[in-house]
This record gives C-alpha cells, sequence and structure tokens, in this order.
C-alpha cells in the first residue's frame, strides 16, 4: 500500500472521528517489507496509568540507584551498588562479593527466569508490555514526541506537511529531547561502575576514561536508535523472547485478546440502531490507533503484540460510549474461548500445576541463594604446588615441595592466621620468608588475597609418588578454619 | 543491454537463469548492508591517507600521523623503565631481611627476578631451579660457592669459568683422560667416593677397593673436597658425603666424572645487568628454597689456595 491510501482511510473516518489502518495486520506482512511509521494515539485508562506507574518506578529505580550510599565504614567504597571491575568486587548493600562468588550472580539470573516463566505463565508477556527497557523507553520517547508534535493525527499531518519552519523547529526538538534522554541513559548506566559522584564531575571535565565515553556514546546511540527510530521492529525481528514465550505460556495463561465470540460480526454501528444479530465491535479502529506494534489484536493472538493492554483501554472507553459491557479486549485465556464455546462460565486459573511449579521453583532458588549468603565464607584458602621442580632432594636426603598459598581474607579487617598440615607422616613446614618454623602465623590483609611462600619437608622415607597433603588456616582470634587438599610428590633416589 | 525479466510477484528482476522453471531472483543487498560497503570503502581510503598503509620498494607510505608500533613499544618499555627505576634503586642497596621486611619491596623483588630468571637462567637451570645434569639444582640446599644472598650475587656477579677477572674459578682434573689414575684406581677411587656418602645404602661399594681407594682420595682429592669429603665452598669443591650428584648419581656416572672431571661454565652477568636487577635475581634464586642466612661479603683478594683450584672466596661457612 502506498502512502495515499493512508489519507484515503483516514479520510473515510467515521463518526468517531478516527480510522486507522494496522500497518502491521496479518494481511499486509510480508518478509522484506519496508518499515512503516506507527502513530500510536495517547490511550487513557486502567492500564495506561499501571504503565505511566511502571515506567516512573523503573525509570527511577534505574537513575537513582548508582546514587544511593551505603556505609561499609572508614575508607571503603560507599555506594550501595557497583561492579568494581578494577577492585575485582560487586557491591549491593550489604552484599559485597568476589568474583569467584559470580554464582550468586548465576542464581539471581536464575531467579530471574523463572520470574519471567511464572509471570509468563499467569499473565502472558506482561514483561513485554509493561517492565522491559525497550517497552519503557519507547514509551518515554512516545510521549517526548506526543509532547512535541501532538497526538496521532497531528503527528501524521505533520509527516505529510512541506518542510517548513515549524516543523522543522519541532522535528530537532524532538530529536534533540530524544538524544538527551539517550546520553542521560548512556550516563547513568556508567555510574554503576565507578563512583558516582566522581564520575560525574570527571565526565563533564573531560577527565574520565575513555572507556567512559566510548560507552556512554554506545549506550547513547542504542538508546536513541532502539528507542526512537526502531521500536516496534526491536520486539519482532531481534528480540527472542517472543520466540520462546510460547512455550511458558499455556491454555490457561492469560494474554491480551479480542473477544472474536463477543465482538463478530463487527460492522459500523449508528446510534439507536438495534445491537441484536451483530457483535459489539463496532470497527473503529480505536485498538489499531493506539497500538505502538501496529498490529489489529482482533487477528488474534500474534507475535508482534507485546501485550501492553493499551487496546484494552481504548476499546473500553468505546463500549463505555456506545453503552455496551467493557471488555470486548481483555486479558483472556484460550481455555476461556473454549469453554464459552461448550457454553460454560469463563474462569480464571491462576493456580495451577504450571505456576505452583515455577513458584516452587522460585523459593527454593531464593531459600538456597538466602542460605548461601548468610552462611557465607569469609575465609579462604587456595594452594598452587610449585610444578617445577616438582619436587628438591635436599643433602640431608629429605625431601621438599615448595607451595604458593593464596589467604582469601573477604572481611574488612586483618586478620593472624595460622598455617598447619596434616595427612603426611613426618612433614613439617618451612617458610623462609617469614624466618619462622614449625607454627607459622601470618597475616591475611584485609579485604585481599594474601600470597605466602611455603616449603614443606618430608622425611627421605617419605616413598615415592604423590601423597595426599591438607592446608589449613585458623583464624587465632575468631577460630575461623580454611582449609585446601593438596598434594606432595617425591621420586625415586637418584 | 535488453530489459531483464521481473518477477510479478516480488517485482524483483530475475537474473535470466533458470532451471527447469525455476527462475532466479537478483535480489538488491540490503541497503544498510550497502551503505555499511560504502562507508568502509571510504575508511579505507581514509585510513591509506592517515596510516601506514602500501609498500614502496624498500619502504611504504609512512601516513599522515606517523604513527609507528615500532616507537610505541620502545616509548612503553622507556616508560616502564623509568616507572621502575626507583624500585631497582632500593633494591640495590636492600639486605634479605630488608626485602623480606617490606612487602612491596619483596613481591617487586620477586617479580623482576623471576622474569630476569625466566630469560636467561631457565634454559640451563630450570623453570624454579630445577637443574639438570651438568647444571646445578638451585631450589635445594646444597650450594657449591654459597648460599647467602650475597654470595649468590657474587657468583651472578662473575660467574664461573667466566671471562670476568674475579670470575669463580674451580678445576677438578680428568684423572682418567688425563692419565693421572690408572682405570683400577679410578675404580678403587669411585668406590671409596661411595662409601663416605649417602649413597653407600642403595650402591653397596666394595669394601676393599674403597679400602685401596681411601688412600689415593687423601693423596688426590683431599686437598679440595676435605678429607672427610664434606667438600670447600672456598675452593668451589662440592660436598661428597650427601647423595646429590651434579653430574648423576649412578656408579658409573661417577666414575665419569672422576675420569673427566667437567666443569660447566656460567657467563658473568655484571656488564649486562644494574645492581638492581642482580639483587631482584640473586633474591629470586635465595628464595627458591636453599637460600642461606647472610654472610659478610666476600674479600677481595683471593685466598692462596692449592692447586689446582683458585681464587675463591674465603670464609664462607661450611655446612
Amino acid at each position: 500500500m502506498s502512502k495515499v491510501n493512508l489519507i484515503d482511510t483516514t479520510a473515510r473516518a467515521d463518526e468517531h472521528g478516527i480510522d486507522a489502518r494496522a500497518v502491521n495486520s496479518k494481511e499486509s506482512r510480508a518478509l522484506y517489507k519496508k518499515r512503516e511509521q506507527i502513530y500510536p494515539k495517547l490511550a487513557q485508562g486502567f492500564f495506561r496509568n499501571i504503565k505511566w506507574a511502571a515506567m516512573i518506578v523503573l525509570l527511577g529505580i534505574y537513575y537513582i540507584t548508582p546514587w544511593l550510599r551505603w556505609d561499609r565504614g572508614e575508607g571503603r567504597v560507599d555506594q550501595a551498588v557497583l561492579v568494581d571491575f578494577e577492585g575485582r568486587r560487586f557491591y549491593f548493600f550489604f552484599i559485597e562479593l568476589w568474583p569467584q562468588e559470580v554464582y550468586y550472580i548465576t542464581g539471581l539470573l536464575i531467579l530471574a527466569s523463572f520470574a519471567i516463566f511464572l509471570s509468563s505463565a499467569l499473565f502472558g508477556r506482561v514483561w513485554c508490555g509493561y517492565a522491559c527497557p525497550q517497552t519503557v523507553w519507547t514509551d518515554l520517547y512516545i510521549y517526548v514526541e506526543r509532547a512535541i508534535e501532538g497526538d496521532r493525527n497531528a503527528r501524521m499531518r505533520l509527516d505529510k506537511a512541506p518542510m517548513s519552519l515549524s516543523k522543522a523547529t519541532k522535528k530537532v526538538s524532538k530529536h534533540a529531547v530524544w538524544i538527551l534522554i539517550a546520553a542521560a541513559t548512556g550516563g547513568a548506566w556508567v555510574f554503576y561502575f565507578g563512583d558516582a559522584p566522581t564520575l560525574f564531575s570527571d565526565i563533564f571535565t573531560g577527565q574520565a576514561d575513555p572507556l567512559v565515553y566510548l560507552f556512554i556514546g554506545l549506550l547513547t546511540f542504542t538508546t536513541y536508535a532502539l528507542a526512537g527510530t526502531m521500536r516496534e521492529q526491536v520486539c519482532t525481528y531481534m528480540c527472542p523472547w517472543p520466540r520462546i514465550q510460547a512455550a511458558m505460556i499455556d491454555k490457561d495463561a492469560l494474554s491480551v485478546a479480542y473477544r472474536v465470540d463477543r465482538g463478530e460480526p463487527r460492522g459500523a454501528h449508528k446510534k439507536g440502531e438495534s445491537w441484536e444479530g451483530r457483535g459489539d465491535c463496532i470497527d473503529c479502529n480505536q485498538c489499531v490507533a493506539v497500538c505502538p506494534q501496529g498490529i489489529d489484536i482482533r487477528d488474534g493472538d500474534q507475535l508482534e503484540c507485546i501485550n501492553c493492554a493499551l487496546c484494552i483501554d481504548a476499546c473500553d472507553e468505546i463500549m463505555e460510549k456506545v453503552g455496551r459491557p467493557k471488555g470486548l479486549i481483555a486479558y483472556d485465556s484460550y481455555a476461556n474461548v473454549d469453554r464459552r464455546k461448550a457454553g460454560k462460565q469463563a474462569r480464571y486459573r491462576l493456580i495451577r500445576p504450571r505456576t505452583i511449579l515455577y513458584g516452587t521453583l522460585m523459593a527454593l532458588v531464593a531459600a538456597l541463594m538466602i542460605y548461601g549468603l548468610a552462611t557465607r565464607q569469609t575465609l579462604d584458602l587456595n594452594v598452587i604446588r610449585d610444578r617445577s621442580p616438582p619436587f628438591v632432594r635436599l643433602a640431608d636426603g629429605s625431601i621438599r615441595n615448595d607451595y604458593a598459598l593464596k589467604l582469601i581474607n573477604m572481611t574488612d579487617r586483618p586478620r593472624q592466621v595460622r598455617i598447619a598440615i596434616d595427612g603426611l607422616q613426618g612433614a613439617r613446614l618451612q617458610a623462609p620468608a617469614l624466618s619462622a618454623d614449625g607454627d607459622i602465623i601470618v597475616q591475611a590483609n584485609a579485604d585481599s588475597v594474601t600470597n605466602v611462600r611455603i616449603h614443606v619437608v618430608a622425611p627421605a622415607n617419605v616413598g615415592a609418588g604423590s601423597h595426599d597433603l591438607r592446608f589449613t588456616i585458623h583464624d587465632t582470634e575468631t577460630g575461623d578454619v580454611a582449609t585446601s587438599a593438596s598434594a606432595f610428590l617425591a621420586g625415586s633416589p637418584p | 543491454m535488453t530489459e531483464r525479466e521481473r518477477d510479478s510477484v516480488s517485482g524483483t528482476e530475475t537474473t535470466g537463469h533458470e532451471w527447469d522453471g525455476v527462475k532466479e531472483l537478483d535480489t538488491p543487498l540490503p541497503r544498510w548492508w550497502l551503505y555499511i560497503f560504502y562507508a568502509c570503502i571510504l575508511a579505507a581510503v581514509i585510513y591509506w591517507v592517515l596510516m601506514p598503509a602500501w609498500p614502496i620498494g624498500n619502504g611504504y607510505t609512512k601516513g599522515v600521523l606517523g604513527f609507528s608500533d615500532r616507537n610505541n613499544v620502545a616509548a612503553d618499555v622507556g616508560a616502564l623503565r623509568s616507572a621502575r627505576a626507583p624500585m631497582f634503586e632500593r633494591l640495590a642497596d636492600a639486605s634479605t631481611a630488608e626485602i623480606a621486611a617490606d612487602p612491596e619491596l619483596q613481591e617487586f623483588a620477586r617479580a623482576a627476578g623471576e622474569s630476569v630468571f625466566g630469560d636467561y637462567c631457565r634454559t640451563c637451570h630450570g623453570a624454579g631451579g630445577a637443574g639438570a645434569p651438568g647444571y646445578p639444582v638451585l631450589a635445594d640446599d646444597v650450594w657449591i660457592w654459597g648460599g647467602s644472598l650475597a654470595e649468590i650475587e657474587h657468583t651472578l656477579r662473575v660467574g664461573i669459568r667466566a671471562d670476568h677477572p674475579e670470575t669463580r674459578m674451580s678445576m677438578m682434573p680428568a684423572f682418567g683422560r688425563d692419565g693421572l689414575l690408572t682405570p683400577q684406581q679410578i675404580g678403587d677411587v669411585t668406590e671409596y667416593a661411595i662409601s663416605i656418602s649417602a649413597a653407600r645404602a642403595r650402591l653397596d661399594p666394595d669394601r676393599a677397593a674403597a679400602a685401596r681407594g681411601a688412600v689415593l682420595y687423601q693423596e688426590q682429592c683431599a686437598a679440595c673436597h676435605g678429607a672427610t669429603g664434606a667438600g670447600d665452598r672456598n675452593f668451589g669443591a662440592p660436598s661428597l658425603n650427601d647423595d646429590l650428584w651434579l653430574y648423576g648419581g649412578s656408579r658409573e656416572e661417577i666414575r665419569r666424572q672422576i675420569e673427566l672431571g667437567r666443569g660447566g661454565v656460567m657467563p658473568a652477568w655484571e656488564a649486562r645487568f644494574d645492581p638492581g636487577t642482580l639483587r631482584a635475581l640473586a633474591y629470586y634464586v635465595h628464595e627458591m628454597g636453599g637460600g642461606e642466612p647472610d654472610a659478610p661479603p666476600p674479600a677481595a683478594t683471593p685466598a692462596a689456595v692449592p692447586e689446582p683450584t683458585q681464587n675463591g672466596p674465603p670464609s664462607a661457612p661450611l655446612r
């Protein structure tokens, strides 16, 4: 279809003032089709309000979080949430993780996966419709667009109009605001990876690392491109979730749907006409006009639909005007479609085996993580045996092996630890650099890894081959213990 | 040029190729792809102007930015050198105890020593000072010339049998090759050497031969290796009492060393490394496991020594 047709359809608008063509309707979908601009009309109602609220809360979390402070003591990082690549730490309020504890983040991701499974099983694509960054930022961008260029019809007229000073002003200011938002988005992102107040002044004085500017630039570009110009294409062509989510929903999962049984046969309706023998859908195309994805919800469940529920608001408004019950477009399930066909009452089953399973798994993973965090060890030991030479024969015939000990102290105070070995008869410790023999006590520095070189000497008769040897470190104050299994190697005589 | 056929469904030109009625569409490249392609061509041309690009005869186009990886590396190395210089200066004046007491200095000495050792020493002495036949193990507690930091550093500086005026020099006679002893006598000395070493437990020396060898040992060997075979670091004479053998510990290998009197050469590193690097290297070797406590620095005057050895540092404590 050409753009001329667009004007034609607008021209034969019905009594409700707007006709709209779904640019991505079922019939007009084609593989190599050029993108057609979508002009979503502002919807008003319950779901639109939820979306405004979700946008404010989510953007608030995103922009404010890096500025929250958290007291960890003198001279320590005081940012509540910080991914510190240089110091190799992850800070999250009261939690401080080391690189080797990345499994907590794995746990968090598993939890997030189950959360999205559960929400899909319950309400379909609520993530897509309300919480996905693509949706939230696109919504924000459309809000800006609407504020500057006006609502749907005004925007369409503006795009048709020849270039003028007022059109240029509107376009330039729209893109300027978009880029500002994009830059703020990229700017907020980098604050998660460095001390926000310092970085903030560094960025504006040109003192920040080039990498910081690179990432701000990168995220500015992606935000501007994805939310400003690509929009629904991201969901339709780039995102894998629409393909995966089909496996997550079942007949009882809710999704935004047009009640075919109530709506058909559709058609224009004049005031005072009878509703007998016809459906409630008056074909006003309001559901299409508000759709940010450019689809017609009346085509049925479709991959392009992000379930933002704005068509519900639009339709409800019309139903109220024409005096028919609301909910012609509503959250519905396939099971209900079947039940109505069979003449049964619709019912909403939120609690069913699938949702119970997801919920249980979430509780399980969360419990495991809480247990892990609560019993987290703050003292750890890694032992690396020198491989060359594998062993050293000494003048008196005894055999020596050398080890690099890594004393990992995850607390913010230094600890005195006693190093001991067991498992090998007659073996004793030597630590030449510490000039102490037998009972070796060393300091494990605060919040860091302390390297200690240790020699273990076994008598000449230890026997050729590999022997088990266990290292233990013991906090002399708190009694915390960490052990590490290693080996002692000896060869046959020369 | 003839007008090419258009596909009625897609409106796209066909290539004119046809297989059993199936025609090939000549679908244009996606515009985004094409623009990126043109941008790449443009970028390449800009690159030729800015950066070194085209070979010309023996040279190449230098590019207006004057970029050179070689110069960048040289600058980086120079910057690294000057950044490390203060640490090396501190290291040059530090004793073992001082290094051990300063974690920063210790870490630096270890890292610098390990790096230099890997480049220059590991080929012969093995990773971690594991040693090889003819190349002493550095990780054990047996030292031919002394194992304190100062002694190790001195050995590094002057080398062994190297072309340095003060080099550590010892020369074991080739008793077999030079005909100083008969094969029978060498066999006897071998048995005696085994009998005074810790190897006697595993090699079971011939008592009669060892008794004959004892007499020869006192005449020929005791001057350097000592009456009991304890060795003498003043002359670089290894102890014969332990079961560690530079040229191998089998009966055959021990005999062969008496026959040939082999001695290896270690280069003198004084001219090659600055004092800080030498100290780092010495510290790294000292820390391998067999390092001995600090001893007074070696005196400049060589001790009067009996033939055939010379130029050993005096007063190194006997093990």
